[in-house]
């Protein structure tokens, strides 16, 4: 750690719980986004039967199937890393699962209530139906995304409390509860879209990066302004 | 097998029908349909048409076609063998398989993941032959450790016999839930979805593959008596004889399929050596891994659904100097979500010339590109050789791996031009 003190140091919580499909790529693309622009970086893989570092800048939490979700949760609140790092102020990003755990409390597949992490004023019960599909929202101007596509599978519904924000506005899909997607608090960011949000939404990924090391410079556009462009087209048609 | 009671007789009869009638017409191949119709009139058909017989199911993630065509190619030494070759693997299919082959006492039935429990129960098989399970589709389909649970308890309540692969933990723990098992070290290259003890959800030790074991419960790799060797592409017997395997199906998931259908032979009482002999006669599965010649260059077709599949069809392409066109499709069969191909490492790619096709082709560039592998956008597989045989004239061979859909229709497009 000593010789790279300088390097954004990105943290994997669980990749062997919490990585059920396409998480990785959000660790991949915000590698690249910030070494596009000089941003040395430093990946951190915390298996579950590890303790979670606390000096890390940004901790990234993917889905799970019900079991593995309620193990992890479980083991993040006996290790208590990933809340000290919440309240040192490092950037967290939830998808899915992960979303579900960071916040107050969760729903089991019995519809029980479990607690959660703590670090985002959400509660999560078990819904009705399943939310499956392409899934589109505006997000909340004052953080400079605009609108977000990915794709959501889960049966979660989440109310947002007072201490946090919904990221966006569903415009397609279900999010959270039909109306908002997502929440944040902070630098605490949860999101129903699973798996690859931030490769899907560059935009995302580089409000993330600017949390940490303030203003970016602009990086032409490539391959993943055009997928978010295609994917949005395909979801509005 | 005995005689059928008259309903069942008629239900028989009206599917099969109904199944010319579709193949007739060109709606399909018949074996959906052909079985909807019969279990309408019979419901318990699956299970009267099974008795008497010596059946085998097979599933997995991965692979289950082409193990259901090895074993069935083995079995065929003692005569006719019942089985569901087009891949039609829920219980309709099965219905056809059994009722157009009355006769047979052998049987082999490829069984999707989800029906596993429900033919079980059904068919009262003598063996239940499990490979794999890893993330596939997962829009629509179960969650695997779910299916794994599903699959523990159903085999519990039966004296079935399994044969299964030791070395996937998921599998395994599933399997021993069985009264009987005979297990076959086949290997496990994707580990991704396998960290986890299925039983206590510990985190798995696997310092020397194959085995592995859970520091928490215990839960650990059973001892297997048939092993594959990639290394040397030999099969382990019982007995300590090693035989060579020389597929003519490629790659190390067909070296495992080959080891569990030998092992599944020999509950039949067929010799290992033979059985592999047997296995080499078949080269092609349904048109995977055909090779198409067009436009006078071979091209090597390799379907594969998952990241699990495509880290297989990575091991078995050609040298770098042959290029690869990747082609994805999210039509519902694919899975609606692309997300998978993230889960998947392409840097082994680097070192080649890669193209990229399908409808999803955007997500596989930004996933190519995110990996730093070069890549060019094609529209047809014509259009890349054109390509290729303006620059090489030479060229002679290119690898396509696809998913479903998207290989389905290079098939239809090419699959008959010589």
């Amino acid at each position: 750690m000593s010789n790279t003190s300088s390097a954004l140091r990105i943290v994997w919580i669980y990749p062997d719980l919490l990585s059920t499909y396409g998480d990785q790529g959000n660790v991949l693309i915000l590698k690249r986004r910030a070494e596009l622009r000089g941003i040395p970086t430093e990946i951190v893989h915390v298996h579950s039967s590890d303790s979670v570092p606390e000096q890390g800048d940004i901790y990234l939490l993917g889905g799970g199937e019900d079991r593995p979700q309620i193990l992890a949760a479980d083991r993040l609140r006996a290790d208590g890393g990933l809340a000290r790092a919440a309240a040192r102020g490092a950037c967290v990003f939830a998808v899915c699962a992960g979303y579900q755990i960071i916040g107050e409390s969760y729903g089991d597949d019995e519809a029980n209530p479990l607690p959660g992490v703590g670090i985002l004023d959400i509660r999560s019960t078990r819904g009705q139906t399943r939310a499956v599909g392409e899934i589109v929202a505006d997000v909340e101007p004052a953080l400079g995304v605009g609108r977000i596509t990915g794709f959501e599978n889960h049966q979660g519904r989440t109310a947002i409390g007072p201490q946090a924000r919904p990221l966006s506005t569903t415009v397609k899909g279900i999010g959270n509860d039909d109306r908002t997607e997502g929440a944040y608090q902070g630098q605490i960011l949860g999101t129903y879209l699973h798996g690859p949000a931030l490769p899907r939404n560059p935009q995302l990924a580089d409000l993330l990066l600017r949390w940490r090391v303030g203003q970016l410079n602009p990086l032409p556009p490539a391959w993943g302004e055009r997928l978010h462009d295609e994917r949005l087209a395909a979801a509005l048609r | 097998m005995s005689e059928l009671p008259l309903r069942a007789q008629l239900a028989s009869v009206l599917g099969r029908s109904a199944a010319s009638l579709s193949r007739a017409t060109g709606r399909g191949d018949g074996s959906v349909i052909g079985g909807r119709v019969a279990l309408k009139v019979e419901p318990d058909l699956l299970a009267k048409l099974a008795q008497g017989r010596r059946l085998a199911l097979v599933s997995a993630t991965n692979g289950k076609t082409t193990t259901t065509r090895l074993i069935a190619q083995a079995l065929r030494e003692f005569g006719d063998v019942a089985t569901n070759e087009y891949g039609a693997n829920m219980p309709t299919g099965h219905i056809t398989a059994l009722s157009d082959n009355k006769s047979a006492v052998n049987g082999v039935l490829e069984v999707d993941e989800k029906y596993l429990p429900q033919v079980l129960k059904a068919t009262n098989p003598s063996f239940v032959v499990l490979m794999n399970l890893s993330r596939d589709q997962m829009d629509r389909a179960s969650e695997i450790n779910l299916l794994a649970k599903k699959w523990r308890t159903a085999l519990a309540q039966t004296d079935t016999h399994v044969i299964a692969n030791a070395d996937d933990p998921l599998v395994a723990w599933a399997g021993l839930g069985a009264p009987n098992a005979t297990w076959v070290s086949a290997g496990q290259r994707w580990k991704e979805d396998s960290w986890c003890c299925p039983e206590c959800g510990g985190h798995l030790k696997r310092e020397t593959d194959p085995h592995w074991e859970c520091p928490e419960c215990g839960l650990a790799r059973p001892r297997a008596t048939w092993a594959v060797d990639n290394d040397n592409d030999v099969l382990v017997a019982p007995d300590g004889q090693q035989i060579k395997l020389r597929m003519n199906l490629p790659g190390d998931a067909n070296r495992a399929n080959a080891a569990i259908a030998a092992a599944t032979a020999a509950g039949y009482g067929m010799h290992p050596e033979r059985t592999i002999e047997r296995l080499r006669e078949v080269t092609s599965v349904a048109g995977r891994y055909t090779s198409v010649v067009t436009m006078g260059v071979e091209v090597r077709l390799l379907l594969s659904k998952n990241p699990a599949g495509w880290l297989e069809s990575f091991a078995v392409l050609d040298p770098p100097r042959v290029p690869v066109i990747l082609a994805v499709n999210a039509q519902i069969p694919d899975g609606k979500d692309t997300s998978w191909l993230w889960d998947v490492d392409y840097t082994v790619l680097r070192d080649r010339r890669v193209f990229v096709m399908g409808e999803r082709r955007t997500d596989l560039a930004l996933r190519l590109e995110t990996d730093e592998v070069p890549f060019e956008v094609a529209d047809r597989v014509d259009e890349v050789l054109a390509k290729l045989k303006a620059e090489r004239p030479d060229i002679t061979k290119v690898d396509v791996i696809a998913n479903y859909t998207a290989f389905q229709q290079i098939r239809t497009a090419y699959g008959r031009v010589q």
